[in-house]
Order: C-alpha cells, then structure tokens, then sequence
C-alpha cells in the first residue's frame, strides 16, 4: 500500500474520535453492501478441505502443547523444563483462547458439521463459560459495535472510551484499572458476562443471575483445581514450580488477550454510534458500522494466528462467521474496496494501535 | 438408500459419549479433571479416532460391489461405538466431503448378533445425491465414518416373540433392512419361521443380492422367494400378493420400499378384518394397515416426514421450491404452515414456542435448533438445502417444503 492511499485512508488521526451524529447515509451504502455480499459468498462457497485441515491442525497442535506443557511442567525442577513447560502451556492456552475457542464459539467452523468442533458444543480453558459469553460477545457486542449504550464491550461498563460516556469521578482511576485488568482479564472477563448491571436495570432476572453465577462458580472451580492444585501435586517434588508455571501461563494469556481484544476496537481512530444511528439499520449501513467501529494490526503469520486472526478484527467484524483462516486473504480485498468508496480503514502496527488505545484510556479519564 | 424410520434418527451428537469398554471409562473419570474443559476421550480421538467414546467412529475395511450402483460397506466400529444392533435398524454414518461431515443413515445389512465387531452397511448410489455416489465409487478401506448408534423400530423381535408366519414386502433398497433380518434368521438355531419375501427390483442385474437371496431361497426350507422384475413385469399388485401368498392378511408383515408399494398393502388389506391391537408405544405410525395383521412399515428418505397426513404429495421436496412449507416441532408436537419468506424462529414463536434466539440477523448463532428433516432456504441468499441432521440458524433459514426441526 502506498502512502499516498495509506494517507487518504486514514487521513490525520482524528485528535479526538469522531462520534457519529445521526447522518444520511450515503448514497451507494448498498452498493458497497452487495460488494461485501459478493465477497462473502465467494469465500463461503470456497470453504473446503483445506479449510478443515486447518482447523484440525491447530487443534492437534494445541493439545500437543498442552500435553508437552504439563509434563515439562511435572519435571519443572529443573529450570530448562520449567522455562519449556511455560513456553508451551503459555502458547497451548493463547491458541486455545483465540484461534480455536472465540473463533469456533462463533460458528466460524459450523459448516463442517463436526459435532466435535461446533459452537454449540465447545467449551474453552477460559473461566467465563462458553454460552453465557456467546451470549454478551456474538450477540451484544457484535451486534451493536461500539454503539454507546448498547454494545456494553464499549469500556466493558468500567471504562469511558467515548465522550459520550458522562463522566464520573471514578474515571480519573481508569488508566490504573484497565492495566490491572489485564492479568486477570478472564476474571474480569466472567465477572462482566454475568451483567450484573442488566439485573439493576430490570433487563434481567436475579434468578437468571443466580443460575449463572453458579455455572460460573461450578467452572472456576475445575479450571483452578486443575492449574493450582491437580497438576501440582501430580508434579510431586517440582509442585511449587509447576504451579508457578500454570500460573504464569494464565497471567500470560490474559495479558495477551487484553492486549489484542483492546486493540481491536479502543484504538483512537475508532468511531463509535449512537442509538439513533442504528435505528433501521439496512445490511449495508451496519457493514459501514463494523468497518469504522473495528481496527486491524499488521503482523506476520505467527502473530496472526496467536491473536485467533483478531489482527483482522475489521474483516472479523464484517464477516464474523467466517473461518479465521480467511480473514487474511480477505483482508486486501476488504481494504481496496474501502479505499474505492472512501471508508476509513484503521490499520497499523501492533505497538502503534496498542499506543492508541492506551492514549485514549488516558484521554477520557479527565472530562470532555 | 437411507430409510426414514418413524423415529427420525437424533444427530450423534447431544447423545451422552458411552465408552464402550470399561477401562476406558474408568480412565477417563479419572483424567477427567485434569483435561477440564475438554475430556479425555479428545486427546485419545487425536492418537486414535477409533478410541474415541464423544465422536464414535469406524472404519472402513473393505467395500463390496453389489450391483452397477450399489456396494457394501464393511465398517470395523472403534471401541467408542455403542455397540450391537437389532436386525433392520439403520446405522447414522458421518460421511466427510470437502471438509464438511454430511449424516446419512443406511440400513444395516449384517446379521445382528454375528460375532466379531464388523458390521455391514449396503447403500445404492443416488444419482442426484452426494453422499451415497461417494460410498459406493469413491470409498477406499481405511476411509473413517462417524457413527451413530444403531436406530429404529423396523426391527425383527428377539427369537422367543418372533411370529411363526412372516411377510416381507419390498423394492429396490428397500429390502435391505430386510437382508440384515434374514441373515439373523439363517443363524438362528431350530427350526426357522415361516417366511415369504416378495421383492420388487427393476432387473436381475439390478437387484441387491441377487445370488444371496437365490441362494439362501434353495438352500433354506423356510424360505420362499418371489423376485419380480418390475421393468418386464411391472409393478407389484395387491392381485399379485394375493397370489403369490394367499394367507398375507394373517401373517405379520415388514413392507420396505417407496409410497406406492406402502399404499398397496394398505389399500389391499381392506378386507374387513378385525383391527390388531398395537402395543402401545411401539411401532408409531407403523401399523397403519388396519386389516394386515401387523404391519412395520419403514420409508425411503425422500418421502414426507409420518406425521404428515398422507394426502400430502410425496417425492423429493424440491418440487416445492420457491414456497414454503409445513414446519413440525418435533418435541412439543406442534405443527404450523410457514411462509418461504418467515424465518423459522419467527413461525416457531407465532406458534407460541419457547425458541433460542440472539441477534436475529445470522450473526451470533444464538438460534441454532437441529433440523430433523427437510429442506430449508437460507433468506441471505436464497440457497435452498437438505440439511437432516444439522443444527440450522433459523433466524435466517425459512422453510422449503416440509420441516422437522427438533424443537
């Protein structure tokens, strides 16, 4: 991509984000729609064989680690072992999370019609359970991107990352807590998916919550019983280093998942919509939502898979239900049409839309 | 060729994993923990598909030719497999294509209690289908199968209620669950019953087990044959039944094949006898012959779903392409005419069902419901598919003819 386009994509970094008001639309909002359609259906109709080695691959590869992680980790005495069993529950967990859990709890890989690798049927290493995140994620969030007041991701109900957020005091604080969410972030995470805040607003049962907070509580359980005390005391004499590992593992994924989720829609060329936007949303106004509401980063194959293709959160969030493995053949396409037709694509380097996202972590903290 | 059963066969999934041997299962209790969210049957599945108890599995040890269109499959089940059968129950085999598993089921064509763990399945190429040309021409030994466990109730009784005057009525691939009781017969010890076989094919070289079958009718005494060659002699009559087996309104009757052969039995066993007593909850929608003595009926695939009145014009549902069609909720036997345009969420929740739904618009899968039989369209892009067996969003899927969804 040349600069020249690079620079009318993404004309001067807004110094604040633009939060739209509502706006005719404009006039060849379904044209660009139908391109996008056509794109979808090609890739739908391409989805094979090869597709499914894929996804198979990653799943064999991820378990392998897994298992390589835990008996390196049961030996973990010796420091060349720990460092290996770190390495590899580390990386075993981060796929597990990203490549494989949120992408197959989209139906990305439906299609194959797998009962073994299903979004109804997968469960993930990760403390919220599946169904009560596809229900805040997939429905919520991908539904409503960025529309303030309805996509509760926006900030995840404790940050303010629009200045349509009224400001509170507590604001002030939002740096800190959002750099201490992300060693916990699947505790953050489990805790946000029980909407607690739906229950105030009488969106939701006290029941409802009950039941959920049990299937929580019954899920955290198992998955700490498993990392801190099981393979520990499987590990005998290497006990201590082994729960070190498991645990460093955790705080390693979270930080990194926190890392690619943030980037993925705070960073500051990020727009965000009102309520009013959406009302009667056709197919192709809400393609341009997504597209504005989302940012990419660049990487190479590596990082691309580690962040479950999420690098592609724009293509992610135009077709959520295609296999990640696309998401980078889409990706060019995706970025030339927006370029025909004047959209906005928010793209960059890892570091520089991680620096974003933190400058406007830090903007909305203070008032206006 | 698949048979529809009365009972539509559930998709393997959702069935709790059965680990077939005892090891195994005490095993995996005990690794359970540490494999959590997962189990361990998903690390045993990757070093052995075959051992895997969640996702049954078999293979494929050697397929045998039957006639130009049609071959047996002989399938060694993996240890996951709930295994055992019933002689002319139908086995739901996952079928990989391109990277998408397709369920079909065929009927098991082996003897149900043959030692060993091989089972045989016998399935006839549909020229318009994708699965069954596959099985037939392009299945090499060492191809893996998902499977189900062996389902339906065409089923012969155990050796001590078996009636000692039996009919069987077929056509084409019909008479394939019917092959799997017969060789149960042959092996049971004694005397056997008293069994007719009249069955329907359109030429010698086109009938599934030909020699067998001549072979078993010479060597068997209590076997008697009756072949018709429907494309020199044409169809089977209710005359013809009553010739080839005069006493057929007192013997206890398993018919297989398509609607007409089904109708002629019924139509023909008017003759005013007493209605039999059907044990309760056995054989649903079976004994419908009122006058036949008891009569087990089993359906290809493509005909209507047993629920629906019989009036309802049968033959592959892409006739009714472009409209919609009746949607039948399998598990609160609710029924309702929906539109090509009416998702099938929303002709779920204007017949006041509780149905799953998230963001309406095919994105989150919140919807999803399996579809038992039928065909639907996809309101996205007007694609119209078979999709037995398979979770659908019916937020964006509508009907396309008659629908079963499980639900």
């Amino acid at each position: 991509m040349t600069s020249t386009v690079r620079d009318q994509l993404m004309p001067t970094p807004p110094s604040k984000p633009t939060t739209a008001h509502p706006l005719e639309p404009p006039p060849w909002t379904d044209e660009f729609g139908t391109e996008l359609d056509r794109l979808r259906a090609e890739i739908v109709a391409g989805r094979g064989a090869r597709d499914a080695r894929y996804i198979h691959r990653v799943i064999a590869v991820q378990r392998g680690l897994e298992a390589g992680g835990r008996i390196a980790l049961s030996v973990s005495l010796l420091p060349p072992a720990w460092l290996a069993g770190t390495a590899m529950l580390t990386t075993a967990k981060v796929l597990e999370n990203m490549e494989l859990g949120h992408n197959i709890l989209h139906g990305q890989w439906d299609w194959m019609g797998d009962p073994a690798v299903h979004s109804t049927t997968w469960e993930w290493d990760f403390l919220t359970p599946a169904d009560a995140w596809k229900h805040t994620h997939n429905h919520l969030h991908h539904t409503y991107t960025n529309v303030v007041g309805r996509d509760r991701d926006l900030g995840y109900t404790i940050l303010r990352m629009s200045p349509e957020q009224p400001w509170r005091p507590v604001y002030l604080l939002q740096p800190l807590y959002a750099a201490l969410l992300a060693p916990v972030f699947e505790w953050g995470i489990a805790l946000y998916d029980l909407e607690a805040d739906a229950v105030t607003a009488g969106r939701k049962s006290v029941r409802s919550l009950f039941g959920e907070i049990g299937r929580l509580f019954r899920k955290g359980v198992r998955q700490a019983a498993k990392d801190y005390v099981l393979f520990p005391l499987l590990a005998g004499p290497s006990a201590l280093p082994c729960l070190l590992g498991n645990l460093t593992a955790n705080v390693l994924r979270n930080v990194w998942a926190h890392t690619v989720i943030f980037c993925g829609h705070f960073p500051g060329d990020v727009r965000t919509f009102s309520e009013a936007d959406i009302e009667g949303e056709t197919r192709g106004q809400w393609y341009l939502r997504q597209i504005q509401g989302s940012a990419d980063f660049e990487g190479g194959f590596l990082l691309h898979v580690l962040s479950g293709n999420l690098g592609h959160q724009i293509e992610h969030h135009v077709f959520p239900d295609l296999p990640s493995s696309r998401y980078a053949e889409l990706a060019p396409r995706v970025r030339s049409l927006c370029a025909e037709y004047g959209v906005p694509y928010a793209t960059g380097p890892l570091w520089r839309q991680y620096a974003s996202m933190w400058g406007r972590v830090v903007r909305y903290a203070v008032p206006g | 060729m698949p048979a529809f059963s009365p009972h539509p066969p559930s998709p393997p999934w959702g069935l709790p994993g059965r680990v077939g041997r005892r090891l195994l299962s005490v095993l995996g209790t005990l690794t359970a923990p540490l494999t959590t969210p997962l189990s361990p049957d998903d690390y045993l599945g990757l070093v052995d598909p075959l051992l895997c108890a969640r996702h049954p599995a078999g293979v494929v040890t050697a397929v045998r030719p039957e006639t130009a269109d049609a071959a047996t499959l002989v399938i060694r089940p993996g240890l996951g497999w709930r295994g055992g059968h019933r002689a002319g129950q139908f086995l739901p085999v996952g079928v990989e294509l391109d990277g998408v598993r397709h369920w079909r089921t065929y009927s098991l064509t082996s003897a149900a209690d043959a030692p060993g763990r091989e089972v045989t399945i016998t399935v006839k190429a549909d020229p318009r289908g994708k699965v069954s040309p596959h099985l037939v021409h392009r299945t090499p030994p060492g191809t893996l199968l998902r499977l189900g466990p062996a389902q339906g109730e065409f089923v012969l009784p155990a050796p001590g209620a078996t009636p000692d005057r039996l009919l069987f009525v077929t056509a084409g691939s019909g008479v394939t669950p019917v092959m799997g009781m017969l060789r149960t017969l042959v092996r049971r010890p004694g005397p056997g019953p008293d069994v007719v076989l009249l069955h329907s094919a359109p030429a010698p070289d086109e009938c599934l087990f030909h020699a067998e079958l001549g072979h078993l009718a010479h060597e068997v005494p209590w076997l008697r044959l009756h072949l018709r060659y429907t494309r020199t002699a044409g169809r089977i009559t209710g005359r013809d039944i009553d010739l080839l087996c005069p006493d057929w309104r007192s013997r206890e009757t398993w018919a297989c094949g398509p609607e007409g052969l089904l109708d002629v039995l019924r139509e023909h066993g008017e003759a005013g006898r007493p209605r039999a007593e059907r044990p309760a909850g056995e054989h649903p929608g079976g004994a419908e012959g009122p006058c036949v003595r008891r009569l087990h009926v089993e359906r290809f695939r493509l005909a209507a779903p047993a629920a629906l009145p019989s009036a309802t014009p049968l033959g592959p549902v892409a006739a009714n392409d472009g409209a919609g069609g009746r949607v039948r909720f399998a598990r609160s036997g609710v029924e309702v005419e929906s539109a090509a345009s009416v998702p099938l969420l929303e002709a779920g929740e204007r017949a006041g069902l509780p149905m799953p739904y998230g963001c309406r618009r095919g994105i989150c899968f919140g919807c999803l419901v399996p579809l038992v039989s039928g065909r639907v369209r996809d309101l996205r892009t007007g694609e119209v598919r078979d999709g037995d067996g398979e979770l659908i969003q019916t937020c964006v899927q509508s009907a396309a003819g008659p629908v079963v969804l499980d639900r």
